[in-house]
């Protein structure tokens, strides 16, 4: 009785997690705040509900559910860095800074959106 | 004695169909390329939160191993993406 209970409450904490980083992606002013929120509570509120998952017992080959774990808390950090460094790059639109850009001369920054320098901002 | 946990899952399932609509309004409402791939991010996140409660739910351990086959495509997908996201220079036309 007491491992379900634990399962359900890791289970719960990982999807209210989620929740809350669907909330950030969604409302948060810019691309690097709902980056933030996405890969951070997102890879805990998945982490979470997979161990949640596992505790429960009930699955056949509980390694998978293990591996996927490793894997996502391993790969979501450098994926996100390397999105997050590419959209600096690509010149996405900054919000909310109020000391200037600390990374100004550090990387080379395109002067506009990627949107904004393609054809297909014609077709909106 | 995982009754509960059994019975749990698809409330959560139904509770994680919230997280899902917000990803997908910030996939179509754009406004930029970046944020539709942030967006895309979140949707694979939530979608192996979603395939572990099934596997729970149901009883059949496969979902777990599309679990984590759509972990691995996340992450060579955002890499696909931000290399993209890098090189492209555009205004070339």
């Amino acid at each position: 009785m007491i491992v379900a209970i634990v399962a359900v409450v890791l289970m719960g904490a990982g999807v209210a997690f989620i929740v809350i980083a669907g909330l950030g992606v969604a409302r948060l002013p810019d691309v690097f705040q709902r980056m933030h929120a996405a890969t951070k509570a997102g890879g805990i509120g998945s982490t979470l509900v997979i161990l949640g998952v596992l505790v429960a017992g009930g699955v056949a080959r509980p390694l998978t559910g293990v591996l996927t774990i490793l894997f996502m808390l391993l790969t979501l950090s450098v994926a996100s860095q390397m999105l997050a460094r590419a959209a600096y790059m690509s010149g996405a639109e900054l919000r909310g800074i109020e000391r200037g850009d600390p990374l100004a001369g550090v990387l080379e920054r395109e002067g506009a959106p990627l949107e904004e320098r393609t054809e297909v901002s014609a077709l909106r | 004695m995982t009754q509960l946990a059994v019975a749990a899952a698809p409330i959560l399932i139904a509770v994680l169909a919230v997280p899902l609509a917000l990803a997908a309004y910030r996939m179509i409402r754009g406004p930029g390329y970046a944020d539709r791939f942030v967006a895309l991010d979140m949707l694979t996140a939530v979608s192996v939160a979603l395939s572990a409660l099934t596997a729970l739910a149901t009883g059949r351990s496969a979902f777990l191993d599309i679990g984590m086959g759509l972990a691995l495509v996340n992450f060579v997908s955002t890499c696909a993406f931000a290399t993209l996201l890098e090189r492209k220079r555009g205004g070339g036309k």
